[in-house]
């Protein structure tokens, strides 16, 4: 029994079709005090449902501190977006969704999944450009509640 | 964005799992956009605004 409708998955196995290349979703998780990391993982299962080039790696927070400090996380569930190249390599997007991807935020993370999966991203030419040269880190926290 | 540049990570943030975190940022209505724990962006701006201000956090003159 899935979350998605029918119709939805099907709009979503489409969508996912047009991936050039695959992508990790590195699930952080912990096994006690994170209410809703059994959620978030129900959410996230539905994905390599409908396409072989979305995979999901597991970590658990609290075991696995080294991946834990590679992707700077610290709290459970989040969930960081990587893109996988033809040789297997991992190529971390830098995108990270820190709390139960529900709601909108479930489509924001289908559209970072086809963004990082090769699909032309929204930013214009000119924003792209200024954005590329950004010379230090900006860190970029967008709050939303589930809707 | 975080695509466009090495240096830049998006973090979209469940606000009400993280309460704490809502509060340190004084988050009251959503979407809220914090960058580097300076500039504050409040709503869904258009894409050059969001630009525009996000990259004040960055591109400040110094003192």
């Amino acid at each position: 029994m899935g979350l998605l409708s029918p119709a939805d998955q099907d709009k979503l196995r489409e969508a996912f079709a047009e991936m050039r290349s695959s992508v990790k979703i590195v699930f952080f998780t912990q096994t006690l005090g994170c209410d809703t990391c059994l959620q978030t993982r129900q959410i996230i299962d539905e994905l390599p449902v409908l396409t072989d080039k979305v995979a999901i790696e597991e970590v658990n927070l609290v075991l696995d501190t080294d991946r834990a400090k590679q992707f700077g996380v610290d709290r459970a569930p989040t969930l960081a977006i990587v893109g996988v190249d033809a040789a297997g390599a991992e190529h971390d997007a830098r995108i990270r969704f820190v709390g139960t991807p529900a709601g909108y935020e479930f489509i924001s993370l289908v559209q970072a999944v086809l963004l990082v999966g090769g699909r032309e991203g929204v930013l214009t030419p000119e924003n792209r450009g200024k954005l590329a040269a950004v010379s230090e880190p900006m860190i970029i926290q967008v709050y939303t509640t589930p809707t | 964005m975080a695509f466009a540049s090495p240096q830049i990570t998006a973090l979209a943030v469940e606000a009400t799992e993280y309460p704490d975190l809502a509060r340190r940022y004084r988050v009251t209505g959503v979407p809220k956009s914090i960058v580097n724990d300076k500039v504050e962006i409040l709503g869904a701006v258009p894409q050059d605004a969001f630009v525009e201000q996000a990259l004040t956090a960055v591109t400040a003159s110094p003192e």
